[in-house]
């Protein structure tokens, strides 16, 4: 059963070449084409996790090659392989992805590229799976690259829509700033291992331990990097006159400090530090972390169910999955691993700030799965292998169930805007009842999946040996998680429907079962993994054992999520607090919150205006320069030379050929004189010659 | 014996003869009587130098009989294009047999 | 050059001067057919003076060809176009004034050219030959036509019979 592993990505593969060829045959078949594969994935899935558990007790991960490019030295080969990893990500993603799909049989109803939604859906799903199942770097980053494409066909599906076309650019581009760190650490790692698989990699990681990279004026190179930043943080919050100025002297002002802060001089790395920041930078992009997050917000123009199964539940996991697939090569140098989890961590509280202001349903969302992320990766980096993955494995359902409820009231409703929602949970009572559990779980109250996996990363960044801020952080995060899902739950289900045009109706079966499914994952799925009986932690875990259950980390996550919950419904459900009390003192702080740090103007001023105005002055040059002077001058100069030799030719050259014409024409008619057509004449000249002639050769010699 | 000089005179005398004579007449038949007194001119002299020559070799006599036997052939070809000719234009007048000129 | 002259000296100069006056004749008589006459004469003194040279045999083939059948020839062309070419008619043209100072010109030429420095280079030179009476002659000659002048005597056999075809189709009256 095992070695049918690569069936799993080929079957709804060929679904996507189905579908796409036969789309307008199959009509609203598509969905069910795409769902037999998905569900036939899932159930070859679920054969090889009971023979992987029950027949081969989780030992010995099997792998299987293929030989595909031959280098000349070398053979790159392609595989996949079976471990407890896989297993899980597997049923994640054909879960979540099934659910997904069949939820979408109601949402894309009678869309006019209703086919093209399936097919590229199981696309997305092929590269996923493949990504999972991949043994070798090389398949990993090809799959990783299809998830992006596919991505970006799903956020531009409507693309009529001037937002999504360009939310579709920008998540594609920004990824792929990621991306080249992960080609790059790709290089690097095949490079000094020569292989491309990773039990190959693995088995040299030791030798990749020595400090042998010099990285030259990192300090002032960050310095830089900080006066920019400082630059475009001026330039975007500032308004008037005097903007260009002083953002330039603030960029210049903290380029000065930065560079007589950071301690100079050249840095010592290893090269699995440098391999692992490399292939990490490539998560960020993947995972929407700090700094590249900011493509998945906008990501949110495509359908929601893609939304749920690309930007919430698998593909921005990807990212986590590639740390944790890549984790004996970050463990070797901590040094990969503490920038994770600082990135992570700050991700976390930077995002869930964001949250509370947003407006847009799809948006809070967007900034809950973005802090869920930087969760993920803070327990990755603090060392919390099991509780990174397993809240992989939880948040993939609960926010799908998110995503997709959120789904079901636009659906319901018609907008994305929840000032005008409210009062939802007597006409959407199922969708309602899903969402609070999926939020329950989000928020980590007890009992739900997300309090058991939310507690191991806390407890992992408890114990981190590089101190306490991660973990004060985590405790941030997760109040403030609680906080703006009461304010979404409380804005979009609770008190009077505000906009009374709108008359929300539930969603058909074919949505709500897929809700009810993921409702009932989003509280079991944390009943593998008990503090007291840890079924996951004992298939999944790394090196070090876990660490000793802690009562009073467990008392502050917990009561963080409590205690946020408790704030949002003082002011929302039960409006003790008015809002509009805070806005005075907090004025600035919603502003700078809704403008999203100003992130997406940084870099507006800094990469994106700059390039314009440098590819602008190219084209110009190209244009004025290049296309104006060069080539047409060159042909002016050329027509007026041809213009030049036509008249040489007319008059000269046509001159001396009508010259020898016309002189042969007056000859001929000055000799025809001399034929008389009297023979006896010509016999008299032959004869005078020839006697001339004969004089001359006989008598003068 | 005459001298071989003698020879020579007579044969210059009646080479010239025929010069003149294709110079001035004006009937074709004339001018080919006046080419053969050419040709008997040349014949002279070969066969005045034949036994001069190396000794006696008779070359000179040989070459002179091939001369006649063309001679004879040219005279028979000659005729037959002046009746000819006489045929089409009927006058043998060379000055106005110029349907060629120009 | 010796003064005294013999009985030889006296026939070729006879026959010599018959030969030449008959050639003035020819070219110069007014009418035709009796310019043609002279030239009869003219080849017989032509085989007179290769008597004298010990060439019976050319001799012999002037008289045949030349006085036989060519003279004959000409008379019947002269015959066959005879209407238009009747002796009234002017037979040379006007080019008196110059062919007569062409014509001197060239045979200066000869005797100033060739006869002249050969008359230098071998005075007294005697047309040679056979003895009168030596017969080997006409044998000499057939033995020296028949193997090494073979070919050319072929070649000049062929000539002649392609001269009487194409003879024959010139003359030919075209049927149509």
């Amino acid at each position: 059963m095992i070695q049918l592993a690569w069936l799993i990505p080929v079957i709804p593969l060929a679904a996507f070449a189905a579908i796409i060829f036969f789309g307008p045959k199959l009509k609203s078949n598509a969905a069910y084409v795409a769902i037999a594969a998905i569900v036939s994935s899932f159930l070859i899935s679920a054969g090889i996790g009971y023979e992987w558990f029950f027949v081969h007790h989780a030992q010995a991960a099997a792998n299987f090659y293929a030989d595909w490019i031959p280098t000349g030295t070398s053979v790159l080969r392609i595989g996949f392989g079976v471990d407890s990893l896989t297993i899980m990500m597997l049923f994640v993603v054909t879960i979540v992805s099934m659910m997904v799909q069949i939820f979408s049989i109601g949402y894309m109803h009678g869309d006019p590229r209703y086919p093209r939604f399936f097919a590229y859906l199981s696309l997305f799903t092929a590269a996923m799976l493949s990504l999972i199942i991949a043994n070798t770097i090389l398949l990993m980053y090809i799959s990783w690259e299809l998830v992006g494409l596919t991505s970006y066909l799903l956020i531009g599906f409507w693309f009529e829509k001037p937002e999504a076309m360009r939310a579709a650019k920008k998540a594609f581009l920004v990824t792929r700033v990621g991306d080249v760190g992960f080609f790059l650490g790709l290089l690097l790692l095949y490079l000094n291992t020569g292989t491309v698989e990773l039990a190959g990699i693995f088995k040299q990681v030791e030798l990749l331990k020595i400090p042998q990279v010099h990285i030259p004026a990192l300090g002032f190179v960050a310095s830089i990097i900080l006066g920019i930043m400082a630059y475009g943080l001026a330039g975007a919050v500032l308004k008037g006159t005097k903007r260009l100025p002083v953002a330039i002297f603030a960029g210049l002002a903290i380029f000065g400090a930065a560079f007589m802060l950071i301690p100079h001089g050249p840095v010592q790395m290893s090269l699995a530090a440098v391999a692992s920041l490399l292939l990490f930078w490539g998560a960020v992009g993947k995972s929407a972390q700090f700094p590249l997050h900011v493509w998945l917000p906008d990501a949110m123009q495509g359908p929601t169910p893609v939304s749920a199964l690309i930007h919430a539940a698998t593909m921005v996991a990807a990212g986590v999955y590639l740390v944790a697939r890549m984790y004996p090569l970050f463990h070797v140098d901590m040094t990969a691993l503490n920038v994770v989890a600082v990135v992570g961590a700050f991700t976390a509280v930077f995002a869930a700030t964001m949250g509370i202001v947003m407006n847009d349903i799809k948006q809070v969302l967007a900034y809950s799965t973005i802090s869920q992320l930087g969760y993920m990766m803070m327990g990755l980096g603090v060392g919390g292998y099991t509780a990174g993955l397993f809240h992989l494995m939880t948040h993939a359902y609960f926010k799908a169930n998110l995503f997709l409820g959120s789904g079901s009231v636009i659906h319901g409703t018609g907008t994305q805007d929840m000032r005008q929602m409210g009062g939802l949970y007597k006409k959407m009572p199922y969708t309602f009842w899903t969402f609070v559990i999926a939020t329950a779980a989000l928020a980590g109250l007890p009992g739900f999946a997300g309090f058991f996996s939310k507690d191991e990363i806390l407890l992992a960044a408890y114990h981190w040996h590089g101190g306490k801020m991660v973990f004060y952080a985590g405790v941030a995060g997760a109040f403030l998680t609680a906080f703006y899902m009461t304010r979404l739950l409380a804005m979009t289900f609770f008190g009077e429907p505000k906009d009374k045009e709108i008359h929300a109706h539930e969603s058909s079966k074919v949505m709500v079962i897929p809700l009810m499914v993921l409702a009932s994952l989003s509280i079991l799925a944390g009943y593998v993994g008990l503090p007291w009986n840890n079924i996951f932690s004992h298939y999944i875990s790394f090196g070090h054992g876990e660490h000793e259950f802690s009562w009073a980390v467990v008392a502050m996550g917990t009561g963080a999520g409590l205690f946020g919950i408790a704030f949002a419904s003082l002011i929302w459900i039960w409006p003790v607090f008015r809002f509009a009390s805070l806005k005075p003192a907090l004025g600035w702080v919603q502003t700078l919150l809704a403008n999203k740090y100003y992130m997406d103007d940084i870099y507006d001023i800094v990469i994106i205006r700059p390039l314009m105005i440098s590819t602008r002055a190219m084209f110009a040059f190209d244009r004025w320069v290049i296309d104006y002077v060069i080539v047409n001058g060159t042909g002016w100069i050329t027509l007026q030379l041809s213009t030049l030799w036509a008249i040489f030719d007319r008059y000269v050259v046509d001159g001396i050929v009508n010259l020898v014409g016309e002189l042969t024409k007056r000859g001929g008619y000055a000799l025809r004189y001399v034929q008389t057509g009297i023979v006896q004449q010509y016999a008299l000249i032959l004869v005078v010659c020839v006697v001339l002639i004969g004089w001359y050769f006989v008598l003068l010699r | 014996m005459p001298p071989v000089t003698w020879y020579l005179y007579v044969s210059a005398a009646l080479f010239a003869l025929g010069l003149f004579g294709i110079m001035t007449r004006r009937n074709a038949i004339a001018m080919l009587m006046s080419i053969e007194l050419m040709l008997n001119a040349a014949n002279i002299n070969l066969v005045a130098f034949s036994g001069y020559l190396r000794g006696h070799t008779l070359v000179g006599q040989i070459f002179a009989l091939f001369v006649i036997a063309i001679a004879a052939a040219e005279s028979a070809v000659g005729l037959a294009i002046i009746i000819n000719v006489y045929r089409t234009v009927k006058h043998i007048d060379a000055d106005d047999i110029n349907l060629m000129k120009w | 050059m010796s003064l005294s002259i013999t009985g030889y000296q006296i026939a070729f100069i006879t026959i010599a001067a018959m030969t030449v006056g008959s050639a003035v004749m020819v070219v110069t008589l007014p009418n035709i057919l009796r310019s043609a006459l002279f030239l009869a004469f003219t080849f017989l003194g032509v085989a007179g003076l290769y008597v004298l040279a010990n060439a019976e045999l050319l001799a012999a083939m002037q008289v045949l060809i030349y006085v036989g059948a060519i003279t004959v020839l000409i008379m019947f062309a002269l015959v066959l176009t005879q209407q238009l070419m009747g002796a009234k008619i002017r037979q040379s043209s006007r080019g008196w004034l110059l062919a007569a100072p062409a014509a001197a010109l060239m045979f200066a030429f000869l005797l100033k050219g060739f006869i002249e420095p050969f008359n230098k280079a071998a005075s007294g030179a005697v047309a040679a030959g056979p003895a009168p009476a030596d017969a080997g002659t006409l044998v000499s000659i057939a033995k020296l036509l028949l193997q090494p002048y073979v070919l050319p005597f072929e070649l000049a056999s062929l000539i002649l019979l392609a001269a009487l075809v194409g003879a024959i189709v010139i003359a030919k009256e075209d049927k149509e």
